[in-house]
This record gives C-alpha cells, structure tokens and sequence, in this order.
C-alpha cells in the first residue's frame, strides 16, 4: 500500500512549520508520530499534498512539572509517558492509561498531541484529557490560543483546531486522590470497546470530588458531569456506583460497529465504569 | 515529486539513498538495501514483520516514511546476528522451537532485542506485555517466551561471568 505522492518538509522551529501551513491551507497538514496519519494516507483516505514532519520542533519536546500544574509537549511520544517519574507521580492515571494504548512498536512512535488533535473517537487520550480538565493549547497565524479539552472536540476527526493551527501542548493540575484509566478491548493494541478514565477524592469516608469521562462510546469522548455528580457525597457504596452508571449510560451515544452492537457496547460500559470507580475508590 | 537523497546509516554501514517522500521504509530497506530480514505482514501497522531497530526504539518500518528516517541509525536482524555468528536470541529461538515457518521471527526477535536492552531481567508477563505489537500465526506464543527469557539469563550468566 503505497500513498499518493506528498513534497515533504521538515522544519526545526514552530514559524517555520505555521508558513508552510499557511502557503498551503487545506492541501498541508503535520505529521507527528504518522501511526494515525500514515495508516490513512496509504489507504487514501487522507490525501496530503504538502506533509510537514514535526520531528525537529525542539519547542514541542518536553514533559514538566512545575507550580503543580503539569505540562506535556504536543511530540512527547507515548513511551516517554509510560518511562517519565514525573508522570507516574504527578498524573499516575495517565502513566496507567499510556500502558494501554496500542502496543510497543507504536508507542514509540505515537504523541500526545497527535493522539489528541487527531480527533478519532477510539484514541485514548482525548477522554483523559477531559477527566483531567486540561488545557490544550494551539499555536496558528493569529498567535496563541488556549482551548478547555471539554470544548475541543466537535465530531469524529472534527476538533476546535482550525486547519492552519499546531497544537504546542497540554496542560492540567497535578491529579490527588484516586484514579483509574480501565479499558475493555478484544486484544493488546486495540482501540477500546469501552474505556473510563476516574478521578475521585476522598473526605473522612465521603467521595468530595469525581470527574468521569468515556471513550469511545460515541463520535467524540465522553464527559460525564451528571456521572461524577452521582458519586459526590456518596460513601461510594453498590447504589451510588449504580447511580453514576446510569447517569453515564444517559450521556453516551455509542454505535454499532466490529466491537458489538449497541447493546453490547452499553453493557461494557457499565461495567468498565463501576470497575474504574472502585480501583479509583481503593486508591483514594 | 522530487526525490530526496536521504542518509541513513544501517547495520553498521552508512547509506545515502534516493527516494520519493512516499517511499516507505520497509521498501528501501528491502528493495533498495536488499534486506529481505525485516518482513511485510500486514501492511496495516498491526503485525510488526516489519519491525526494525531505529535508534534504540523498535519502530514497524510499513509505519514510516524513509524521508523520516533520515539521519538515524537502524538495525535490522541481519546486523543482529548471521548463521556463523548468531547472536544468543537466534540461539535461543533455535534451541527452544521459538518459530515454526519462521515469518514473525525477525521482528519477534529485533523486537525482543531492544527489550532485553531496557530491561535485561523481565518476568514472562513483561515478555509478554514487551512484544505484544508482533503477531505469530504459528507457535501459540509460548515458545517464543520460553526462547526470550532463556537467552535474557544466558545474556545475564554472561554478564555476571564477565564481571
Ligand atoms: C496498530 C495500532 C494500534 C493503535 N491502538 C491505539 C489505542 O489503543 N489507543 C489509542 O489511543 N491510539 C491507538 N493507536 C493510534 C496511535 O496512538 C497514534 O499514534 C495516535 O493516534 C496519533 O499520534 P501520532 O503522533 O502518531 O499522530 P499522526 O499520525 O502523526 O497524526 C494524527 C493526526 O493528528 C494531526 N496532528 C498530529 N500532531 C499534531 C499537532 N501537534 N498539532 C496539530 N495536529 C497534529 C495530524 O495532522 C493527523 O491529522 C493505534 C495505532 C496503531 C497503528
Ligand atoms: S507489515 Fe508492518 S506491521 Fe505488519
Ligand atoms: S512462526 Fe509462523 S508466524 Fe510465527
């Protein structure tokens, strides 16, 4: 399977990369680490007559920890994650999130922000990033902008992100608490049937905060405000559980597809869900 | 398209190879640089036939574009051993069954390579986890672990010998 022909570029500096954007408009796009894009483009389902490899852009490396908010460049690969002690201890659920993604070979490869601005409803980092309230921020002919990862994605392959914007980096508190990323797939270096990212924090014996997002249980992930409500207050006993699962299962879409029918889906939902809130709930 | 004249220094021996930004790596390896080790399985990402050894990460050359690779450093199986001189995983995989027809086997090891470097002393189930982007069709897995934890303590009796 070979793609259609591309002139390819390779800029060491972010200006550089957004000219060549700019030149181009819709015919130009970037590549990070290519484990979406190249897949597409050998099936032509991506046509991209100018590709701009991000390789180079120093200013789009590095993972920081700083003030208690964590930052992590847009090409920072998915094995830096796993392999980083400042994640493990400032974002525990994403180091057990990272674990889960694909398979080695592609996690090598694969980047944070590619994972997340390629907007495709099986990655898993987008449901993360909402769990977590990040902050992504993209970079484009007007400057800087920062944009909530709860407002970003607007449908399958469609984000906030206008086409001659980069994304730099993602940003998001350093997590406390109790978490859990659990994922239901058919095999290591699956998509997921069903995932739950779960953030909870514990007073005395009372769940004080909960945040739940899903993925792949619909075009876009899966911010379930209404599930995260239900544990508040709550003991975190059996019908709390419960409440936060049927507020969950209100808020997603999921379609039929090889991973099941709808029903299926739903079902494996629900009990991915109540698996994540109660390893969250034992770690809180 | 313009072709690009793309260094790359492989097994050892630098390269200087021309090619369309679409040519993939695993054609230049195999067609240009006549390295039939590295396989095409799938050509979908998902076999890891193909995998090689880009600087110090195991990467499925179907996955990338030779234009990316430019500049980098690469070993294939051949560079990891040759019949007269088998490095201890080809041992390995020959003295425990650790392949049947022998088409997964070059990524298996290229990939089980680069583990036994980032942690020389895994459990079964980090053997496990560490080559779970190489599919095998015949041997049912277990003799390719039993092949990958025998030759990481004959690496590691080595070591230990030569200290
Ligand atoms: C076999 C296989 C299994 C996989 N399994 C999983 C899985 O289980 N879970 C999962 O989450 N993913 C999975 N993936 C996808 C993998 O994680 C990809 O690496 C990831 O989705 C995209 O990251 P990338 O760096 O490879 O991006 P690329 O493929 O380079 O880019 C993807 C898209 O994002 C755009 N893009 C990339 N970087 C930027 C940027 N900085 N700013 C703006 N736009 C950008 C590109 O233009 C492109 O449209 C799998 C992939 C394969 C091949
Ligand atoms: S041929 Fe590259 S992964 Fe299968
Ligand atoms: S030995 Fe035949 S595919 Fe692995």
């Amino acid at each position: 399977m070979i793609p259609a022909s591309f002139e390819y570029y390779r800029p060491d500096n972010i200006a550089a990369a957004l000219a060549v954007l700019e030149e181009h408009g819709d015919d130009a796009r970037v590549i990070a680490g290519g484990h979406s894009l190249i897949p597409m483009m050998k099936l032509r389902m991506a046509d991209v007559p100018h590709l701009i490899d991000l390789q180079d852009v120093k200013d789009l490396r590095g993972i920081k920890v700083a003030g208690g908010t964590v930052t992590i460049g847009a090409m920072v690969t998915q094995a830096e994650l796993i392999s980083s002690q400042d994640i493990a201890q400032a974002a525990p659920i994403m180091h057990e999130a990272a674990l889960q993604i694909a398979d080695p070979q592609v996690r090598y490869m694969g980047t944070v922000g590619g994972n997340i601005a390629n907007g495709d409803p099986g990655n898993d980092l987008p449901g993360l990033m909402q769990c977590l309230d990040a902050t992504l921020t993209v970079v484009g002919p007007n400057g800087e902008r920062d944009i909530a990862a709860r407002e970003f994605y607007e449908a399958a392959y469609m984000t906030a992100r206008e086409d001659d914007e980069i994304l730099t980096k993602v940003s998001f508190a350093a997590t406390e608490g109790g978490y859990a990323y659990e994922k239901q797939k058919r095999k290591i270096g699956d998509y997921a049937t069903a995932a739950a990212s779960v953030l909870l924090t514990k007073e005395g014996s009372t769940v004080s905060t909960a945040s739940i997002a899903m993925t792949n249980l619909s075009d876009v992930p899966v911010f379930s405000e209404e599930a995260g409500a239900a544990l508040q207050g709550s003991s975190c006993d059996t019908d709390a559980v419960k409440a936060a699962v049927a507020a969950m299962l209100e808020d997603i879409e999921p379609n039929e597809d090889n991973r099941g029918p709808v029903e299926f889906k739903r079902h494996v939902a629900g009990v991915i869900l109540s698996r994540a809130i109660e390893r969250a709930w034992s770690r809180a | 398209m313009t072709k690009h004249h793309i260094k790359l220094k492989v097994n050892g021996t630098e390269h200087d190879v021309l090619a369309e930004p679409r040519e993939l790596l695993i054609h230049t390896l195999r067609e240009q640089l006549d390295l039939k080790g590295p396989h095409v399985g799938c050509e979908t990402s998902h076999c890891g036939a193909c995998t090689v050894d880009l600087d110090g990460k195991s990467v499925k050359a179907c996955t990338m574009f030779t234009v990316q690779a430019a500049g980098t450093d690469i070993t294939t199986i051949e560079g990891i051993g040759t019949p007269d001189a088998m490095h201890v995983l080809q041992e390995a995989f020959r003295e425990h069954h650790g392949l049947q027809c022998g088409f997964c086997t070059p990524g298996m090891i290229t990939r089980a390579y680069r583990l036994l470097q980032e942690n020389p002393t895994p459990t079964e189930e980090d053997v496990r986890f560490g080559i779970a982007g190489n599919l095998c069709r015949c041997t049912g897995y277990q003799n390719i672990v039993k092949s990958v934890m025998a030759a990481a303590s004959e690496l590691n009796t080595a070591k230990e010998a030569a200290q």
